[in-house]
């Protein structure tokens, strides 16, 4: 094993989480202030546009503890969120913790799919394309990269519906799972499969395309470096050059950003989830904002500031694991 | 290795080139930075280049082993005769076989001529494993392991064994210079070529260094090709010296006979320069004006632009090297039709 000499990545890790604590209560904070400041009331979104007598209305807002001044909602809401308490939907008529956690799982499965998938493609498009530079493979992969920079998700997502799901019929237009069959097994895996296809892609071609640009230009400083020609002078075999010292050099910075943008894939599964019905937290964040369920929001937003926190914890092991040079 | 097989080695040049030429495509058009240049180097000697920065001397390097720092550069014409064999015109595999196992390189700055993300070892081993080493003869040693390689070449240029598992940015710029010279003696080579080895290092370093190629390439009897700018070193560790200027040979011979009693104004004024900067530690070059634009060299001698003697005949017609007590130099002075 390599030695490195310093601390152990477990006191590392642990020192970041505990460091991000006032950071969370931030979050909270500021999220807590701006949802209780924006307009709309969430007795009227509950009640509906019936008209209610006034006395029924003051009995719901004093059920839910609207009645009660910021400041001591927010003190409790912090206490409540310390003992793990999110809350009750006033919506969906459960607690926000297990209604956020269940769509969150759901989201987190979309979005590896798609981080696996956006890297792996995106990696080999990079360096298809900085192996022969100003080539037509080249070209080839630059176009892709600028098409997905340029094609908004949501576009995208209607048109692989239209093309894919309505024209073709290959792929189910929405939803996670057949409704009307009961799929179990591996059929039951399958099907699920069927149904993330075209979500995973129209939320990937992003991805794709900025791994790509980043893949081709860091591999390309790289092999143009001191150590690829003293590697190449060594005898060392041209694929074993690119893809051991030139790849793994270059990695570095795909690492950071695949990482970084993960709070962006969170924003983008919004959207997604929307456009193909993907039962997800993105999905839930939409309908909360509608029925002006303020617990769930807040849930949401906490739980994804929790995992972008931890997503760039994991980017930084990975970096540390990759470049002998970072110190932790 | 037996005296007698020293013996056997020293015989004939390891290597030699033949009116090399090499050429850049560049937007100012083609670019000649070795142009028709024939060295030898023979086991067991250190041959030095040198020449001021873009006299072509590192170009001949990269043009022996055909590997370019770009991809605008080739070889163009000439011979690069590794024992019987021509090594222009062979396969990129062919050519990679013999990079790093019959032909050695030592590079100018240690540090970021390693990977700074693979260990030590794990980079000189690649190298064994893709020349298959196997200990060379006799076949006694063939079961020893590449690690066991690994440990062997670092404790022969005085580095401890654990090194290999660190990384480059753990080492000193000295210790990085050593593991490129394991590195570059790893296959047991015919030729090693050393480019400005020293000068990206302490002075206090270079000279152990030098010390330590020195002992390891007499030990081996392997030829060294030391490229340099420091008249210096030449003077302290070379057998027989080429002079180059603009692409080209300008002086060539055996060290102390030129040394004694240089030929070509370039190396006089040169060796002028030595002399009026002994002592700062700097050994570098005094030659007023500078080296002059390949993408448009001077006609006839490419030096007259600078030379004393310049006359109506340099800038016409190119002098060929013509033979001298001390070795060859190329200077229309020394033709008998000369008036």
């Amino acid at each position: 094993m390599p030695n490195r000499g310093d601390k152990t990545l477990g006191r590392f890790a642990l020192g970041r989480l505990v460091n991000s604590i006032p950071l969370v209560l931030g979050v909270i904070v500021v999220n807590f202030l701006l949802v209780s400041f924006a307009p709309g009331d969430p007795v009227t979104a509950l009640i509906g546009d019936f008209p209610a007598p006034p006395e029924y209305v003051e009995r719901v807002r004093e059920q839910f503890g609207l009645d009660q001044p910021v400041h001591e909602r927010l003190v409790r809401y912090v206490v409540n969120v310390a003992r793990g308490d999110l809350g009750f939907s006033f919506a969906n008529r459960l607690p926000v913790l297990d209604l956020v956690l269940e769509r969150l799982g759901r989201t987190l499965v979309l979005m590896i799919v798609t981080v696996t998938f956006a890297t792996t493609v995106g990696v080999a498009l990079g360096v298809m394309a900085a192996r022969k530079p100003h080539s037509a493979a080249d070209a080839a992969a630059t176009g892709i990269a600028l098409a997905g920079y340029s094609i908004p998700v949501f576009w995208l997502g209607q048109i692989l519906v239209i093309v894919f799901a309505v024209w073709l019929g290959l792929f189910p237009a929405g939803g996670m799972r057949s409704v009307r069959v009961t799929y179990t097994g591996l059929a039951a895996l399958l099907d699920r499969a069927r149904h993330m296809v075209l979500p995973m892609f129209a939320l990937s071609f992003r991805y794709i395309a900025i791994t790509t640009r980043l893949t081709r230009s860091s591999l390309l400083e790289v092999m143009n470096s001191d150590y690829i020609l003293a590697a190449r002078a060594r005898g060392i075999s041209e694929r074993r050059v690119l893809w051991e010292h030139g790849l793994r050099a270059a990695a570095l910075p795909i690492i950071t950003v695949i990482g970084y943008s993960f709070a962006f894939i969170v924003a983008g599964s919004a959207l997604v989830e929307t456009v193909f019905g993907w039962p997800g937290v993105g999905r839930l964040m939409y309908d909360s904002i509608f029925t002006r369920d303020y617990p769930v929001m807040l849930g949401i937003l906490l739980v994804v500031s929790l995992s972008v926190i931890v997503v760039n914890l994991l980017t930084d092991i990975a970096y540390a694991l990759f470049d002998p040079r970072v110190r932790y | 290795m037996s005296p007698a097989e020293l013996q056997s080695k020293t015989a004939h040049p390891v290597l030699a080139i033949e009116n090399l030429v090499t050429e850049i495509r560049s937007v100012r058009g083609l670019i000649r930075p070795v142009d028709g240049v024939s060295m030898s180097f023979p086991a067991g000697k250190i041959v030095g280049v040198v020449g001021e920065s873009g006299s072509g001397k590192s170009m001949t390097a990269f043009s022996i082993m055909q590997l370019f720092p770009t991809s605008a550069a080739r070889v163009a014409g000439g011979r690069v005769l590794l024992g019987e064999t021509d090594l222009i015109g062979r396969s990129p595999e062919q050519m990679r076989a013999i990079r790093g196992s019959r032909i050695g390189m030592i590079f100018q700055d240690p540090t970021s001529f390693l990977n700074p993300v693979l260990t030590i070892g794990r980079q000189i081993e690649q190298q064994l494993e893709a020349h298959r080493w196997t200990g060379g003869p006799p076949a006694g040693d063939r079961g020893q392991s590449y690690a066991n390689r690994v440990s062997e070449l670092l404790t022969s240029v005085g580095l401890p064994r654990d090194v290999s598992t660190r990384y480059p940015h753990q080492l000193s710029g000295g210790q990085c210079q050593r593991v490129g010279i394991a590195s570059a003696l790893a296959c047991d080579p015919d030729l090693i070529i050393a480019d400005e080895p020293t000068t990206a290092l302490d002075v206090t370093i270079q000279a152990q260094i030098l010390r330590l190629m020195m002992r390891l390439q007499r030990e081996r009897a392997v030829a060294l090709m030391l490229i340099t700018h420091d008249l210096g070193v030449v003077a302290e560790v070379c057998d027989y010296v080429y002079v180059m200027y603009a692409g080209r040979i300008v002086e060539e011979g055996d060290v102390r006979s030129l040394f004694a009693a240089p030929q070509h104004p370039y190396t006089r004024a040169l060796m002028s320069g030595v002399l009026s900067l002994t002592g700062t530690g700097n050994i570098g070059f005094a030659v007023p004006g500078s080296v002059p634009d390949l993408a448009a060299p001077p006609s006839g001698c490419r030096f007259h632009p600078r030379c004393p003697h310049a006359m109506p005949r340099c800038s016409q017609e190119a002098p060929p090297l013509f033979d001298r007590p001390s070795g060859r130099s190329a200077c229309w002075l020394h033709d008998e039709a000369t008036p």
